[in-house]
């Protein structure tokens, strides 16, 4: 029971993770593609400038849960996409100069290159997790096995980025191959969208206008896509949907899902401006929970037949570690429920004419 | 295999010791920014308010190149230590995850309200975020070195079959006995760095008569700080720490001081000199009798076991390297104390501007806290080689079975890369503030 406890924890984790620097990442895309002048760029900086940091701790959070919850999935994951992560490590690093640079000198030249960093690495950033997704929804060949042997300790892999064929099913699979990719780009215009409603509730940017027209078209093309990766799910996998037929009241978190890209296909007829960022967060929320569930219990599938998958039950801490663990995250978590909302409060509303005064 | 642990060590070594010169600003710096905010609350003079926010800027930054060269760190443990991770994660993990949890969202809500919140919240909100800031990072220091203290005095622990330590106490990773010393060391170690580069800008701003006002303030509150804190960190913090060493990890202990032969009538203190490893002693050697036995155990005859009595598999595999970190971190420390010392006595005189000498001193003194703590943290990381988890798990057991040598070496290489970067444009901003100096008071 405990075990399951954390599973919810960590995929709350994961997704509050997509959804608060989710805003900030697709807010750099934005930036790349839609943003041409001076003044909307700066203001698509300001609507971030005091949350980006304390968003990107949602994934160091995540991170060191995993490690003190499932140790051996954290173990075995992070060397196994051991290229990936480092690749995202550097973007990460990129990008976080890139916003806390730019203003630090006031030179044409110098604003160009952090803002093309910037955006570059958000939408770098933005398909590195959802081919993470994918790479979590096709499995690993854990224990490295080849012709019938195990190369390695059954829970230990190694991916390298690709393979020849981009293939999901060969028998050296890479981290990106058709499958993910698709998922990938799944994860590319949700961020997007994302970020769009987050610059309309923001500001009032001359490009909100422009966002507007653009939102429903992008969650169309996004209600596309993830109908394709719904329909392509069983080539990689064998009943995707077990957990769903078995327990149909969970069905509700994909229906959810499509609710919150509807919302956004029609998104010109909200009154309010929040009101898309909260059906984008939505879309985000019900996602990861799907996912979950129809991975539950296994954390990482295994792609041959002689090692098992990674489940929450044969990589997760002993239990009395994860009971007192439990003690605290509780306090800890709604510390950071105060914090936030706190932050939310205070920087509420368009934030066009706010003086933040100089620092 | 051998290269492997190589590539890893160094990896891990290098964005460690980079990483490490960001935080150690910002936690000593968040103190004396609160300690500025809240000088200005009292007595509202415009000059501390415009002192915090000058040293609002440099934290900023400073704080920025701390979390990012911070994030790799945590995934690290991952990449490149799974087997370490794995085995030990239900425990290492506890506090590494609280970390998360505690203090960096406390850290960075907070900042983000620090930074740009003062004009919302006004002044006495604004002095609390501050405040919160610091307790952030402060907490931070705490729960790694948490991790850290487990590492090198397991407590609380079982041992499976399988080779996975399980948690057995978890009150006991807070009262490990490693863990209060080596806080208050280490932030007290901190708190030396921030002042030497406070008063570091403070003369600049003197000798090059310029922001003299903010001169004055910042030499003035960096000596007081510098002196309590340099003094803190050799008594009584380093010597608590120095006695926790020489009773646990008594091989530890032999090689950090550079002492091979146990001595009947009290052991020596080595002050300079050069090991020479394949004669088992000090080359070069000056030193004072006795001294040794009387610091640590406050008896001028105590015996210390000397490396000699240790079969050679159980020394520090870096015996040479863990004397001279060692070596340079107790020096630097007695140079710190001095200095100060001098400085104060100045300060105290009202002869700080013109004796112009002790400023130059104290500008080009800035980097030596750096380098100090560096050298504390190769002490403690050398000194507990060739073990992760002392005397329980090995440095070559810990590393990812699946990672080739090739990929550790092809990230090492871009984390060179991309730091060369960073470490250049956090220079060159920094150097751009502090010329800029502080805005003038209004």
């Amino acid at each position: 029971m405990i075990d399951i406890t954390w599973y919810i924890i960590i995929t709350f984790m994961l997704a509050m993770y997509a959804i608060m620097d989710g805003f900030d990442f697709g807010a750099g895309i934005i930036h790349l593609f839609f943003a041409k002048e001076e003044k909307d760029k700066q203001l698509i900086i300001k609507s971030i400038g005091p949350f980006w940091d304390a968003n990107e701790v949602w994934l160091l959070a995540a991170g060191g849960i995993l490690f003190f919850a499932f140790p051996t999935l954290y173990a075995s994951s992070f060397s196994g996409f051991y290229l990936p992560f480092m690749m995202i490590l550097w973007l990460l690093i990129l990008r976080a100069i890139g916003i806390e640079l730019r203003h630090a000198l006031q030179n044409k030249m110098w604003h160009l290159i952090w803002d093309r960093v910037f955006g570059l690495t958000s939408l770098g950033l933005a398909l590195f997790f959802g081919l993470a997704i994918g790479n979590i929804v096709r499995g690993v060949n854990l224990g490295g096995v080849i012709d019938g042997v195990s190369t390695f300790e059954p829970q230990y892999f190694f991916l390298p980025l690709w393979n020849s064929t981009l293939s999901p099913f060969s028998d050296e699979l890479g981290v990106i191959d058709w499958f993910t990719l698709i998922l990938g780009f799944v994860g590319v215009v949700s961020i997007t969208i994302h970020g769009a409603t987050w610059i309309v509730y923001k500001t009032n940017s001359s490009i909100n206008k422009k966002l507007k027209q653009q939102i429903p078209i992008l969650s169309l093309i996004q209600l596309f896509l993830v109908f394709v990766s719904f329909s392509i799910w069983h080539f990689v996998r064998l009943n995707p949907f077990e957990n769903f037929l078995k327990y149909p009241i969970f069905t509700i978190f994909p229906l959810l899902m499509i609710v919150g890209i509807f919302g956004n296909i029609f998104f010109n007829s909200f009154k309010k401006d929040i009101i898309g960022f909260i059906f984008s967060s939505l879309f985000i929320l019900s996602g990861f929970i799907s996912t979950s569930i129809s991975l539950f219990p296994v954390l990482l599938h295994s792609t041959n037949s002689l090692n098992p998958s990674l489940t929450i039950f044969n990589t997760s801490s002993a239990e009395y570690g994860l009971i007192i663990g439990l003690k605290w995250f509780a306090v800890a978590f709604l510390l950071i429920i105060i914090y936030t909302i706190l932050q939310f409060k205070i920087f509420s509303g368009k934030i066009d004419n706010i003086d933040y005064g100089d620092y | 295999m051998e290269d492997m642990v190589f590539y890893d060590r160094m990896q891990f070594g290098f964005t460690i010791t980079f990483h490490y010169l960001f935080p150690q600003l910002t936690m000593g710096l968040s103190l004396l920014i609160v300690y500025f905010k809240g000088k200005y609350l009292r007595t509202n003079l415009l000059i501390y308010n415009s002192a915090a926010k000058f040293w609002m800027r440099i934290f900023a930054l400073n704080f920025t190149m701390g979390v990012i060269t911070g994030i790799p760190l945590e995934f690290q443990f991952g990449t490149n230590w799974a087997k370490f991770s794995e085995l030990t994660g239900s425990i290492i993990g506890q506090t590494l995850a609280m970390e998360g949890m505690f203090s960096f969202f406390l850290e960075s809500s907070f900042l983000g309200l620090f930074l740009f919140g003062e004009k919302l919240l006004g002044q006495r909100l604004h002095f609390l975020t501050g405040f919160l800031v610091f307790l952030g990072s402060w907490l931070s220091g705490w729960f790694i070195l948490a991790t850290f203290a487990w590492m090198q005095h397991p407590v609380g622990y079982e041992i499976l079959e399988s080779g996975e330590f399980v948690l057995t106490n978890f009150t006991s990773l807070f009262t490990n006995i490693w863990l209060l010393p080596t806080f208050l060391h280490n932030q007290s170690a901190s708190m030396v760095t921030s002042s030497f580069v406070m008063v570091a800008v403070g003369s600049y701003y003197l000798l090059n008569k310029s922001n003299i006002e903010f001169g004055r303030l910042f030499v003035r509150t960096g000596i007081i700080a510098g002196l309590v804190s340099s003094i803190i960190v050799v008594f009584p913090t380093g010597d608590w720490n120095a006695k926790n060493v020489a009773d646990h990890q008594p091989v530890t202990f032999a090689a950090m001081e550079g002492i091979f032969e146990t001595e009947d009538g009290g052991a020596e203190i080595i002050l300079i000199g050069q090991p020479n490893m394949k004669e088992r002693k000090i080359d070069n050697k000056i030193s004072v009798p006795n001294v040794l036995s009387f610091l640590t155990y406050k008896n001028w005859n105590a015996t210390i076991k000397g490396l000699n009595e240790f079969d050679e598999s159980l020394w520090p595999t870096n015996v040479p390297g863990l004397y001279y970190a060692y070596h340079i971190m107790v020096g630097l420390g007695t140079f710190f104390i001095g200095i100060m010392i001098i400085a104060a006595f100045y300060l105290w005189r009202n002869m700080l501007e013109s004796k112009n000498w002790i400023l130059w001193v104290l500008l080009f003194s800035f980097p030596f806290p750096y380098i100090a703590n560096t050298a504390g943290w190769y002490t403690a990381e050398l000194g507990r080689s060739p073990w992760l988890v002392y005397e329980l798990l090995k440095i070559s057991d810990g590393i990812s079975p699946t990672v080739s040598s090739g990929n550790t070496l092809f990230t090492l290489l871009g984390f060179m890369a991309l730091y060369a970067l960073i470490g250049l444009l956090f220079i060159l901003l920094v150097g751009k503030i502090i010329y800029n100096g502080p805005k003038h008071i209004s």
